[in-house]
């Protein structure tokens, strides 16, 4: 057995061995490094887009917010905390003294309800529009998803001096109502509250009805089914079955129409007529005549932060309900 | 017979359909899925509806449930006119071919679902739950979420779901196709087991005729829309009132005879090896008229040629089967035949292809076809 061993010509020679070794060690460090070549040549288009358009402006705008207001725009490179400070108090004029900035919290107040009233309302609109199309035949449902998405095609800020066109003092609206005698003076309808969450709702509600097609499409009729022969009725059907089963769909349409609803500029501006004001006019005021861009930096980044920590704690409670 | 009578001393029958029609669709493409059916089932039978696919045994189902409306008819249970009430006023519950049992929902949540929905309080819901994990033998698994299951106790959590609110008629859709055979049979007794013990009228769709001749009372044999033939499992497989129940239940050989004498309901037929025999006949037949036999394979015997037989022929094939042989016979007066020998008798060692036999068959077991 011994010299069996000894013979085999798969045992080489001690020296030969080493050198076959480092050998085999060169050409994978080379493998090794052209492959890490290529990962990195792969996803610089993603690296240059993430770094280059959403994390450096976003890190010039946390720098800004701790500048000091240049007198005509701009910053003036000078460190001053001055902003921070301003998003929740306010200096007084003469003695310093520090107190609470009214002004802003009502505006921070009325988006969060406005965005919550506009998402609420939505989801409430969208949802039996979304249950439609997911219960039409296969083949007409595309052509409803089509027609959802239309007002996607043309510009936001067109589409709401239309709705502006409609519903203004001396709009077809109120030419209507006077026509067909149901008032005798204009109803004042724009620049109100109303006018604002209706144009709110129309620009974002595709964006929940999407998502919520996207689940009910999904959803198991059959299950639907089980539950009406197990004596729920169409409401407990709805509750117990339907809503649990489709509530990512509504999670997320939720999210999509929150996020650009509390932030919203346009629509607040030529609907809410400037005096409603919001966070997104707030921000751009202090950008425009204000001239502040330190302080209109640390808002934005303010209203960034409360969205983020309002999206992580539900993602952390939906995630411990799940492993439990 | 024995269970029609039952049913008519437990009170009314549990489910009455009469002259049930449904088409689905309109116009020339318009589908007739029952086609005028009655069927009257009685109290604590376990009914089967059986079929291929297609034959409206499904739609039946689905008019008792309450998911669909028929176009024409109507429907009782324990005699009350139910044909306009939606499925969740109705004391009746489906177990669904792919379960559909609640994915968000715990088993017991599962199970108590029909029992929170009647708004039933929170006590007795759970009470309930126990004694239908206990009864479906799931216990251990009261907590878990439906994905954990496997496919053998997600269909005993849809059994114990659909049970739990004691509906006076339980509706099961080919609840057992998706299991493996194992598990399948095990589950035929256990299906059984379960009626016996809760007193519920079962029934129970399925295109398996092996799965409705060893669980049910009774069986409807389905075909195109139409309920061909109702009548307890032997019933059905000894007596087929035609070729299509005759050749879906079981094997069958089918041959032609020629009627030669009638007296009454009692006359000779005339078979191809022109023997003759006297058989019951139908009103629909008259001498000299052709009728089609159906003559099982089990109920044939193999004898010498020679020997006082009913047809002759010639060995054509021989198919091992374990518990018993087939043997394929070319009849000497035209066709072929099936002839199943169990082994214990030692047949497939004495007969070889191409040796000549003769073919014995009972009188009794040449059961005359309606058509």
């Amino acid at each position: 057995m011994a010299t069996e061993t000894a013979d085999t010509p798969s045992a080489p020679p001690p020296v030969s061995t080493a050198a076959v070794v480092s050998g085999a060690a060169v050409v994978a460090a080379e493998l090794e490094r052209r492959a890490t070549v290529k990962r990195w040549l792969l996803s610089a288009p993603a690296l240059v887009v993430i770094i280059g358009c959403g994390m450096m402006p976003l890190l010039i705008i946390f720098a800004y917010s701790w500048t000091k207001p240049a007198e005509y725009a701009g910053v003036i490179w000078k460190f001053q905390p001055d902003a921070w400070v301003n998003v929740l108090f306010q200096e007084d004029l003469f003695s310093d003294a520090l107190s609470p900035n009214w002004a802003y919290y009502n505006i921070y107040l009325r988006s969060v309800l406005i965005a919550l009233q506009t998402t609420v309302l939505a989801l409430i609109v969208g949802f039996p529009t979304a249950y439609f199309i997911a219960t039409r035949e296969e083949r007409s449902r595309n052509a409803w998803l089509f027609l959802i998405t239309i007002p996607f095609w043309s510009n936001l800020l067109i589409r709401i001096y239309a709705i502006m066109m409609i519903i203004r003092d001396d709009g077809y609206l109120n030419h209507a109502l006077l026509f067909l005698g149901v008032v005798d003076q204009p109803v004042p309808i724009i620049f109100t509250n109303y006018a604002l969450s209706y144009g709110l709702i129309y620009a974002y509600l595709p964006l929940m009805v999407l998502p919520l097609y996207a689940s009910l499409e999904k959803l198991d009729f059959r299950l639907v089914e089980a539950g009406y022969d197990l004596y729920a009725g169409r409401w407990k059907v709805l509750w117990h079955v339907i809503v649990p089963l489709v509530k990512p769909g509504i999670v997320s349409g939720s999210i999509l129409v929150f996020i650009p609803a509390i932030g919203d500029y346009i629509i607040a501006q030529i609907l809410g007529g400037g005096n409603r004001m919001m966070l997104g006019n707030l921000i751009a005021q202090q950008f425009g005549t204000a001239r502040n861009w330190p302080q209109g930096s640390a808002l934005s980044l303010t209203l960034m932060a409360v969205v983020m920590i309002a999206l992580v704690i539900y993602a952390t409670k939906s995630q411990r309900k799940r492993a439990a | 017979m024995r269970l029609q009578d039952g049913a008519e001393l437990a009170g009314l029958p549990a489910v009455e359909a009469k002259n049930v029609t449904k088409t689905f669709g309109a116009g020339p493409d318009a589908v007739v899925a029952l086609d005028n059916v009655s069927v009257t089932i009685g109290q604590n039978e376990f009914f089967t509806l059986l079929g291929p696919s297609g034959c409206g045994k499904t739609t039946l189902l689905r008019l008792t449930a309450g998911f669909e409306m028929p176009n024409a008819g109507s429907i009782l249970l324990e005699g009350q006119e139910v044909a306009h009430l939606p499925p969740f006023k109705r004391p009746v519950n489906t177990v669904y071919k792919s379960y559909a049992l609640f994915p968000h929902l715990t088993v017991a949540q599962n199970i108590g679902f029909g029992l929170k929905m009647l708004g039933r309080r929170r006590a007795a819901v759970e009470e309930t739950v126990t004694a239908m994990l206990k009864l479906v033998r799931m216990e251990p698994m009261r907590n878990r979420k439906v994905h954990q299951l496997s496919g053998g106790q997600q269909q005993r959590v849809a059994l114990a779901r659909a049970l739990a609110p004691h509906p006076k008629v339980l509706l099961l859709d080919e609840p057992l196709s998706a299991l493996d055979l194992k598990l399948r049979k095990e589950m035929q007794i256990e299906l059984k087991r379960l009626q016996l013990e809760t007193g519920i009228t079962f029934i129970f769709v399925t295109h398996d005729q092996e799965e409705a001749l060893t669980m049910s009372d009774r069986i409807a044999v389905m075909s195109k829309g139409k309920i061909l033939q109702i009548g307890t499992p032997t019933e059905i497989y000894e007596h087929p009132v035609d070729r299509f129940v005759a050749d879906f239940i079981g094997e069958t050989n089918f041959i032609e005879a020629e009627v030669t004498q009638r007296i009454g309901n009692k006359g000779e037929i005339r078979l191809p090896s022109g023997i003759e025999v006297p058989r019951e006949l139908g009103q629909h037949v008259a001498v000299g008229g052709k009728v089609t036999l159906a003559i099982r394979p089990e109920r044939i015997d193999l004898v010498r040629p020679g020997a006082e037989c009913h047809l002759a022929g010639k060995v054509e094939n021989i198919v091992y089967f374990g518990t018993d042989t087939h043997f394929h016979i070319d009849l000497d007066s035209g066709g072929d035949m099936t002839v199943r020998v169990q082994n214990r008798r030692g047949a497939q060692d004495v007969l070889k292809m191409g040796d000549a036999v003769g073919l014995r068959i009972a009188p009794e077991a040449m059961q005359v076809l309606k058509d």
